[in-house]
């Protein structure tokens, strides 16, 4: 069984995000970068199927040399190496060409089952990895609270709004994951140490067969702003009873919306 | 040449279908191309009626028992093949669970790109998007250069708004042969008659101020009166009173409903990622210094055990 796990390096939503003077993009000096936290729950999930049965775990990511960190992250988690897509700094990529990237590099790795978080928290595009399982004609599954292999299958439950699917795939199967399927372990410390010796390989987009224009970003950010600020911030006051009355009002008969 | 339309459907049509269809139409009317649509389901039969006023000159409708489930494999190359037969210029989808999964597959298969989870969407010579990032603290217009450009749109941030105008033309298309790879095992689907918590025109949603889940009824009997949606903030879920799938946030669900009633929540950032772009905001919190009352429009300060079950009574009284 060998498991590829793609992984993004993100900043920490929890930062806050000024819009740079261009308006086009966010001030990132000072930001604070992570793994995506879905990424993570897919880690996790590939090393509890390693520790069940065995795995070679691959982890699998696109992006600048500080990408690295994240991934010894992950190896520390108890992946086996890694294979970094290095990208120019500066260079613009879009979905498409991102997919494109880790399609060919996953498909050098051949694995069995390749898992990743359903979304990256950046973006939120939820595309990457359906992207590569189509580009590589793999059966897939988005939104996977649970994950079951046996017998050369994946038994899946698929969260849609309200519900969820069933879903049995034939491996090789592309998987991404939905939080609450696993807990995510933290590395100890002698696993840390370790997995700075782990092989992490570099490729290129040229080893891999792609032209920068090839994989050149059609979807760009032509403007960045805040978002809404004038909500109304308006206390109700009075006691419970009247408060709650003129509430209503406002809802019902202001706004229009009750 | 044309504008396509993803018509999302769960047995009936799904509201967010009319929503993208009401963004289609627009789109299509200021780009200068005519729109059509796509249906996948098993039956679009006593529905057309629905799909009036939108400008929708023709529905390609694929109507299979087989098909009355989301599937890639069945769905993507439907989805594909008459985005090539029409020659669409743009394609808009719904930003559900299973929306997304469609169209950012379909976006591989064709090679372009797609706003996924996109707020609104207009043309202004070609597709602008705007779409929230970094957890909704940043609002990007992403201009989409690919042809056909693809966006999913965020349920319940477009109005589905028709205009006079007739029925569309259905044409009815034999089902393709499809190689079904994935099985679908089995289906679980919300009980009947609960509001959907992405969909939702009000989301009435709890936080660790209810204190426990033998108070939780509190939430769930406020949101019945008016007719809302049950939500929940990551402490509730974390805690285990109530199921994950009920998280709003950053890690759970992202709603954008007309109300968004706020009850013993004290208005974290990772909290306010899912519920941002909600129409109007209410909340309700004994602490006057709540971060919640920061990005609320009507605040009510005060216990969520006397709030809560009043305003209940207050609506039913203004509904009666
Ligand atoms: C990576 C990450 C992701 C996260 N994702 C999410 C997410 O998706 N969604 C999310 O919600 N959180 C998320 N969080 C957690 C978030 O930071 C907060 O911890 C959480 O939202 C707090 O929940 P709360 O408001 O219910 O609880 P608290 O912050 O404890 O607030 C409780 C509030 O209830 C009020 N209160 C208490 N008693 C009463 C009463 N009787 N009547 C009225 N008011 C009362 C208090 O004044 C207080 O304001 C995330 C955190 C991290 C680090």
């Amino acid at each position: 069984m060998k498991i590829a796990v793609l992984v993004k390096r993100v900043p920490d939503t929890a930062s806050v995000f000024k819009v740079a003077p261009d308006e086009k993009s966010v001030v990132t000096d000072g930001l604070k970068y992570i793994i995506s936290p879905y990424d993570e729950h897919a880690a996790e999930e590939a090393i509890k199927i390693q520790e069940a049965g065995g795995a070679e775990i691959v982890v699998i990511s696109l992006g600048g040399d500080d990408c690295q960190e994240t991934m010894r992250t992950v190896m520390a988690m108890g992946a086996d190496r890694g294979v970094l897509v290095s990208v120019p700094a500066g260079l613009s990529i879009g979905a498409h060409g991102v997919a494109q990237a880790l399609a060919a590099a996953v498909k050098r790795e051949a694995p069995d089952l390749v898992l990743a978080g359903k979304q990256a928290v950046d973006d939120d595009a939820s595309q990457v990895p359906e992207r590569v399982a189509e580009l590589l004609d793999l059966p897939h599954a988005s939104v996977v609270s649970k994950l079951e292999l046996a017998d050369g299958k994946a038994l899946v439950d698929r969260e849609i709004e309200g519900g969820k699917y069933r879903i049995e795939l034939p491996l090789p199967a592309v998987v991404t994951i939905e939080k609450g399927i696993n807990t995510p372990r933290y590395p100890k410390l002698p696993n840390i140490m370790k997995a700075k010796k782990k092989p992490l390989d570099t490729v290129t987009l040229e080893d891999l067969g792609l032209s920068a224009d090839a994989v050149k970003n059609q979807a760009e950010v032509t403007k960045v702003a805040s978002p809404r600020t004038d909500r109304r911030n308006q206390i109700v006051g009075g006691d419970t009873a009247d408060a709650v009355k003129e509430v209503v009002r406002l809802l019902r008969d202001e706004e229009k919306a009750l | 040449m044309s504008v396509l339309v993803l018509l999302e459907q769960r047995g009936e049509l799904k509201p967010c279908a009319l929503e993208a269809a009401s963004a289609a139409r627009d789109i299509a009317a200021a780009a200068g191309m005519p729109l059509n649509a796509v249906y996948i389901g098993q039956s679009l039969e006593g529905q057309e009626g629905k799909l009036a006023g939108y400008g929708i000159a023709k529905v390609y409708a694929y109507e299979h028992a087989s098909l009355s489930h989301y599937s890639n494999d069945a769905y993507v190359p439907i989805v594909r093949d008459v985005a090539r037969e029409l020659d669409a210029k743009v394609i808009i989808g719904s930003a559900t669970a299973l929306g997304k999964e469609l169209c950012a597959s379909v976006a591989a298969r064709l090679g372009v790109e797609l706003a996924q989870d996109a707020i609104g969407a207009a043309w202004a010579g070609g597709l602008v998007a705007k779409k929230p990032l970094y957890a909704g603290k940043v609002l990007a217009d992403v201009t989409i250069q690919s042809v056909p450009a693809m966006v999913s749109l965020r349920p319940n941030s477009v109005q589905a708004a028709p205009q006079d105008g007739p029925a569309p033309e259905i044409e009815k298309r034999a089902m393709p042969e499809v190689s079904l790879r994935s099985v679908l095992k089995e289906t679980a689907e919300a009980t009947a008659g609960k509001v959907e918590l992405t969909e939702a025109k009000i989301v009435v949603s709890g936080g660790r101020g209810v204190g426990g889940p033998e108070n939780w009824h509190i939430i769930e009997n406020l949101a019945e009166a008016m007719g809302a949606a049950v939500g929940a903030s990551r402490a509730v879920v974390d805690a285990g009173w109530v199921h994950h799938a009920l998280q709003v946030g950053q890690t759970g669900k992202v709603v954008s409903p007309d109300i968004y009633v706020a009850c013993g929540i004290s208005g974290a950032i990772q909290h306010q990622a899912g519920m941002r772009t909600s129409k109007i905001i209410v909340a309700i919190n004994k602490d006057p210094n709540a971060n919640i009352f920061k990005l609320c429009d009507y605040g009510i300060v005060g216990d969520l055990f006397e709030v809560c079950p009043a305003l209940a009574e207050e609506v039913r009284k203004v509904r009666a």
